[in-house]
């Protein structure tokens, strides 16, 4: 396979500049007072300190899980700052008052955030290293009751909605990576969607590192009351470095009866170069909890950076009647390794679970699919359908597939299906002989392989992920 | 007549895969408004030609030379014989997945339709153009929203081919085994499709193991090919004489090719 074909699969990274901002940044190092420090910065209530050094306690106590097919050095958590932000950061009353440079940074990655340039139809929640710059449209959605805010925002503010939800989806002990973020996390986004309401803008969080040596441990909980829907999404960049900068992030989603979340992520989490050096370690535990009846939630990724992603966005089935869905386009390319799924737990009846995935590697890429679906013995009448395609492109990369079944009740109906396949000289050169440039065959080849996922994600978003793969966007959404 | 440019001139052309030789100097002269049908045993090298006028990379022409349309074929690429109005029928058409084959065709001949100077045609205008060619091999529009030659039966990719050929309306038409594999209403319709896209302006090249198809499209010229060579040509009464001898005639000359 010819090189250039493998290049078209991924363009250079276009979004690794570093924004020139004087910083508040922590000593490296991590300890109770480092934790300390973080929740005085954030001024947080004494009941969230002692949940972050409960949390840390426990975590020193773990140790970090080598079971994934990913293979790095070792993490040294003393070196890394836990706490970086912009210095002179007074609490805004606009988000015309941000810093120019910063508003210039978002502005750069395609996401104005000054009130003439605000993109219409998303609320925006902009966080940069460990604080957040701003949110928009907070005052519109607050008529309907719907709050979106930074966490950091949302623990003062709402102390009692916060207090409720926090680590009943990703307990602080869950594993080690969610034990390190409940210790030191710093901003993420909240959203709380009332009874009934279905929101009318998208929500979104834009995470962006800027800063050197440091990491980025943010913290996100959406909750959707009763008969509610919300679409968020979530997209994320991070300046070229030769380090290697530590990303672990809690996500946390809870659906009441007949609510609905869909959670979309394009995660461009710097790769490192060809050869492997630097890139980010995305160690991420996301997952959401059908609490209520006929609720649902779906998870949509396309992960395209990040030398290492660890991740399984997955559903807790609890509420008769919920729905859980997981569609994924991971792609590794150069030294990048994913190892990433889903798990669908299935508590109540009729419970239904759907996964598709899609992986693609190139270069020395290692792409690994891991799911669990769990059928609980009370889940009567429970489904999952699984679907986990690999494309390999050249002949030095890899691709695994781990899908763990455990089934205890009979009444269950399991599908799987999986393929692998490889582009081919043959498919390139039958799209060449239509006409077509080698570009536009590769984008044709990989951009309907990745279709089943790319439609399920909003317009915008599948206009962003085909753009990411180098791919042109006809023909392919819908 | 004979003054003009000729559609396609190949002389002594050589061509090899992985090293080994399979075309050894084969001379084929082309008009515009003929049909040649190239028949031979299998692995006299006919499917290899048809790929070498095409431009696949896996083969290296090593001598002779081919001009097309009076400019030297071989410096070109794949896509851009493609745009000149070179078209190949596959053997083997390949499936695209989740590529619908309207979104393909129009994709295929809007970078034709570039390459001729004319505008490129959106979904609707395309269409239109796609309804008429679509009743030529006599398919419905259900087939336009699924994707490439994926779930297709064999028959159906060849006539997929042949639907491509009718959007795209090449100049030359390379059909590589396009009646293998078909029943004999598939066959029917087929032959029929090719007949009427023959103009004065165009030519037709069928590569093909049997006479079945030459009797609906009847060829000006027929050729054998044997062990990398035209060893033979004649007009339509030499197919006939194909079918009662046999190849056996010039595959005991050669040692056979891959």
């Amino acid at each position: 396979m010819s090189s250039g074909i493998e290049a078209q699969v991924l363009q250079p990274y276009k979004y690794g500049f570093v924004t020139d901002i004087e910083a508040d940044v922590v000593r490296p190092g991590l300890s109770e007072d480092t934790i300390r420090l973080i929740s005085a910065k954030k001024r947080e209530p004494e009941w969230m300190l002692d949940w972050r050094l409960k949390a840390y306690r426990h975590w020193l106590k773990m140790t970090e899980p080598r079971w994934s097919h990913v293979s790095y050095g070792p993490i040294d958590y003393q070196a890394i700052s836990y706490y970086a932000a912009p210095k002179a950061m007074p609490k805004l009353d606009s988000l015309d008052q941000v810093d120019p440079k910063l508003l210039e940074t978002f502005e750069k990655l395609g996401i104005p955030l000054g009130e003439q340039k605000r993109l219409t139809g998303v609320a925006v929640d902009a966080v940069f290293d460990s604080v957040s710059v701003g949110t928009t449209f907070r005052e519109t959605l607050a008529k309907q009751g719907i709050i979106f805010c930074a966490i950091s925002d949302a623990i003062r503010e709402h102390p009692d909605l916060v207090r409720k939800y926090i680590g009943t989806v990703v307990p602080p002990n869950d594993n080690f990576f969610a034990a390190l973020n409940s210790a030191v996390f710093t901003d993420g986004s909240f959203a709380y969607i009332p009874k009934g309401v279905r929101c009318p803008l998208e929500l979104s969080t834009y995470f962006r590192i800027n800063a050197g040596s440091t990491g980025q441990f943010e913290r996100t909980l959406i909750i959707a009351e009763e008969g509610s829907y919300v679409s968020y999404l979530e997209g994320c960049s991070a300046p070229i470095r030769d380090e290697h900068q530590l990303h672990a992030a809690v996500v946390e989603l809870v659906t009441l009866d007949d609510a609905e979340i869909k959670y979309s992520t394009i995660q461009n989490w710097y790769p490192g170069d060809a050869e492997g050096r630097g890139g980010i370690y995305n160690f991420v535990t996301k997952r959401g909890k059908c609490i209520g009846r006929n609720s649902k939630i779906s998870w949509t990724q396309v992960e395209t950076g990040s030398a290492i992603t660890w991740k399984y966005p997955g559903c807790i089935l609890q509420g008769d009647n919920s729905i859980g869905e997981f569609y994924s386009v991971a792609v590794t390319n150069n030294r990048q390794q994913a190892d990433t799924g889903t798990k669908m737990i299935h508590l109540g009846k009729n419970t239904r679970s759907t996964i598709v995935s899609k992986g693609i590697s190139a270069g020395r890429g290692q792409n690994t699919y891991r799911g669990l679906v769990k059928i609980m013995k009370g889940a009567e009448h429970a489904r999952n359908y699984s679907q986990c395609d690999s494309m390999l492109i050249g002949d030095q990369c890899g691709a695994h597939t781990f899908p763990y079944i455990d089934v205890r009740n009979s009444t269950a109906i399991m599908e799987h299906e999986a393929s692998t396949s490889k582009i081919g000289e043959d498919q390139i050169f039958y799209c060449k002989q239509r006409g077509l440039s080698a570009e536009d065959a590769v984008s044709m080849i990989v951009n309907g392989f990745c279709k089943e996922v790319f439609k399920e994600l909003p317009m915008e978003f599948a206009i962003e992920a085909q753009r990411l793969l180098g791919i042109s966007l006809e023909g392919s959404v819908g | 007549m004979s003054q003009r440019t000729p559609l396609l001139q190949v002389q002594n052309l050589h061509a090899s895969v992985d090293g080994k030789e399979i075309l050894r100097g084969v001379d084929l002269t082309v008009e515009a408004g003929e049909v040649h049908a190239i028949m031979g045993p299998n692995g006299s090298g006919k499917s290899t030609f048809a790929q070498v006028l095409a431009g696949h990379p896996a083969f290296a022409v090593t001598e002779g030379s081919v001009r097309y349309r009076g400019r030297d074929l071989l410096p070109l690429k794949p896509e851009e014989r493609a745009r000149e109005g070179l078209f190949l029928a596959f053997q083997y058409p390949v499936a695209i997945r989740g590529i619908t084959n309207a979104y393909f065709l129009r994709s295929a001949l809007n970078a034709v339709r570039k390459q001729r100077g004319e505008e490129e045609l959106g979904p609707v205008e395309f269409m239109d153009l796609l309804e008429a060619k679509l009743k030529l091999i006599g398919w419905d529009d259900s087939f336009l929203d699924r994707p490439v030659n994926e779930g297709l039966s064999g028959g159906e990719k060849k006539r997929n081919e042949i639907l491509q050929m009718a959007v795209l309306e090449p100049k030359l038409a390379i059909l590589d085994e396009t009646d293998s594999g078909l029943d004999i209403d598939a066959l029917k319709t087929v032959a029929q499709a090719v007949t009427l896209l023959r103009r004065p302006d165009n030519a037709v090249v069928l590569v093909t193991h049997y006479n079945r198809i030459l009797t609906h499209i009847a060829p000006d010229f027929v050729h054998v090919l044997s062990g990398g060579r035209i060893v033979k040509s004649g007009g339509k009464d030499l197919a006939l004489e194909l079918e009662e001898k046999g190849y056996n005639e010039w595959a005991q000359d050669e040692a056979p090719v891959a």
